[in-house]
């Protein structure tokens, strides 16, 4: 975000804002909420890989007998639906369940491709300087000039929405985030003795930057990873609900949410129960980014 | 007057460097996704009809060639016709732009109007309930997806209460969901921002000067931090006014409100090639023109930035 931030702003009105975190009793707790924020990450991902066994119901299984069906321990069907089922007779919980493998899936994926288009070109800008950096960083500017979701929707309505295509444009939109970063961090470690040091010893630029350059900058990528699975999630179920995600039958939070706008009136969980679920996971994921970041890397904030 | 050119032309040459790589990538983007003469036609259209269409369309022509005539004609403001409605493209995207700007400037407003106070107010009062409560109510404003927002928003307000409509564009009460929908976001980011900013300012000596000399809390407030907290707020602001245009395109989808960002949707959907660059190209120019607008009051409200 702070691409178009004119570059004359006195650089300490942003970076004073951070409120001292370090040491004492503040870093204990910060660091006991990141651990918390670890544990749901970790909660959501078992919950995804054991959907099987976890959902009570097939979630793509219709029931008609059973159709909207509000929530509810013994429905006509003999079977609880604790979130109730959808239009289609079909369980929401378990269809919750099943929505959260959609959801990391991508989320991860997305993240690990944006994060290696984006580190990489963060390191090479900032470590090549000139040319290089101002091509990298007028591109990372035109792309967060730009309401990215237009373009997402043109690209998937070309290639079609799949799995491999959302993941490529998910992970695309992501990738400035990283190299901004990483370019500020790299332009600073380069110039510094050691890096000098490694190559009057004939260190290779390669060895210099795996070695030396990605330890240092790690925490910031790690990050910066964290708040991108956030947005990679949003994206996701956004897209999803816009008609160019994940597509129907497949359980994803977005399409269960557009499903269930038809019956808003009538069976209002459909939409409810797996759109809180989101915002709970958006909220839970991107604090934690947060919190990293205190823990971390203060000086990251303001960003 | 040399000197503020200085300052303003590498900003007009990254901008200008930024609207052409986007019109590039949709122009590429839009051509490759197929061809739209089918959805123009019955589908029992002789071929000679097809390809007069292709050929009224320019469609038959070299790619590098169309791209030039693409950018040319932009220049002059010129997208083509319409696939679908049949006239200028920027005809029709002109007149879907009024009901956008008068969602995103709401939302914008309402952010802004409603943002600034609670961020102070929580800044004045730091570690209080009301900033705690004020704080985490931002924290979701700022997480949640908008269009879960909107659903929820139509969900409470307008089907259980019947307070609002659930879409549409009429009288203001048509307005407040899909603006407090939009502006969500760009509420929680404010606030906390204000809220930051105002802490920032409040640390400073000549904050400790005025309440040394017996200035009541509130004239120090009003009198010595607004203006200089106002700093940081109103880059964000222009930042988020970005984002704006964003969310609209799901706001609008969420409300059926009849703006650009819908109108863009549709057009994809509908293969409507030149409606979809246009809108781009649009969003692109009010993008850039806003920061730069916003770059200019920097220069007016810190002397410091001010090129000498």
């Amino acid at each position: 975000m702070a691409s178009s931030i004119p570059a004359s702003v006195p650089v300490d009105a942003l970076a004073l804002a951070a409120p001292a975190v370090r040491g004492g009793a503040g870093a204990r707790r910060t660091r006991r909420l990141v651990l918390a924020g670890g544990v749901f990450v970790l909660a959501l991902g078992v919950i995804a890989l054991a959907a099987p066994w976890l959902a009570p119901q097939d979630p793509l299984r219709q029931t008609l007998r059973a159709r909207l069906v509000g929530p509810t321990l013994q429905a006509s069907d003999g079977k609880a639906h604790v979130l109730g089922t959808d239009h289609l007779g079909r369980d929401v919980l378990s269809r919750v369940i099943w929505g959260s493998r959609v959801s990391l899936l991508i989320g991860f994926s997305a993240v690990l491709v944006g994060g290696l288009l984006g580190a990489s070109l963060g390191i090479l800008a900032g470590y090549r300087g000139g040319f290089t950096d101002s091509v990298v960083m007028t591109i990372a500017d035109a792309q967060l000039a730009f309401p990215f979701i237009l373009l997402a929707i043109g690209i998937i309505a070309v290639l079609g929405p799949s799995f491999p295509t959302l993941i490529a444009v998910i992970g695309l939109s992501g990738w400035v985030g990283y190299a901004r970063v990483l370019r500020a961090q790299v332009l600073v470690l380069r110039s510094r003795e050691f890096v000098d040091a490694i190559q009057a010893l004939g260190g290779s630029v390669a060895r210099v930057i795996v070695r030396h350059i990605l330890p240092n900058v790690l925490s910031s990528l790690v990050v910066v990873a964290t708040l991108e699975l956030a947005r990679a999630i949003v994206l996701e179920a956004t897209l999803s609900f816009l008609g160019l995600g994940i597509q129907p039958p497949t359980p994803s939070w977005g399409v269960m949410v557009q499903e269930g706008r038809e019956y808003l009136d009538s069976a209002w969980w459909i939409s409810t129960f797996p759109g809180l679920v989101l915002m709970l996971t958006s909220l839970a994921v991107s604090r934690t980014g947060d919190w990293l970041r205190d823990l971390l890397d203060p000086t990251l904030r303001g960003e | 007057m040399r000197s503020v050119l200085g300052f303003l032309a590498p900003k007009l040459l990254r901008a200008l460097v930024a609207v052409w790589l986007v019109t590039t990538v949709v122009f590429v983007v839009m051509r490759l996704s197929g061809d739209p003469v089918p959805l123009l036609l019955p589908p029992d259209a002789p071929t000679s009809e097809i390809l007069r269409v292709r050929h009224d369309l320019g469609l038959d022509r070299p790619l590098p060639m169309q791209y030039a005539t693409f950018v040319g004609n932009a220049l002059r403001g010129d997208f083509g016709r319409s696939i679908h409605f049949r006239e200028p493209a920027w005809s029709v995207v002109v007149g879907y732009l009024p009901a956008t700007l008068e969602l995103g400037l709401t939302a914008f407003g309402l952010a802004l109007v409603v943002a600034v106070p609670i961020g102070m107010l929580s800044a004045i009062h730091r570690n209080s309930p009301v900033d705690h409560a004020a704080m985490g109510v931002a924290l979701v404003g700022q997480s949640a997806p908008t269009f879960f927002l909107g659903i929820l928003f139509i969900l409470t307000l307008s089907l259980k209460l019947g307070w609002f409509p659930t879409s549409g564009r009429g009288g203001w009460e048509h307005l407040v969901l899909p603006a407090l929908t939009l502006g969500a976001f760009s509420m929680a980011s404010i606030a906390r921002l204000t809220r930051s900013a105002v802490l920032d300012v409040l640390r400073q000596d000549y904050v400790r000067t005025a309440r040394a000399k017996g200035l009541p809390e509130l004239a120090v407030v009003a009198k010595h931090t607004l203006k200089n907290a106002a700093l940081p707020v109103v880059t964000i602001t222009g930042l988020q006014f970005g984002t704006l245009l964003g969310g609209a395109v799901v706001t609008e989808t969420v409300f059926a409100w009849p703006g650009i960002g819908r109108l863009a949707i549709q057009s994809i959907y509908n293969r409507d090639y030149p409606i979809v660059q246009c809108t781009v190209f649009l969003s692109a120019i009010l993008f850039i023109v806003l920061n730069f607008a916003i770059d200019l009051f920097y220069g007016v409200l810190d002397p410091r930035v001010r090129p000498r």
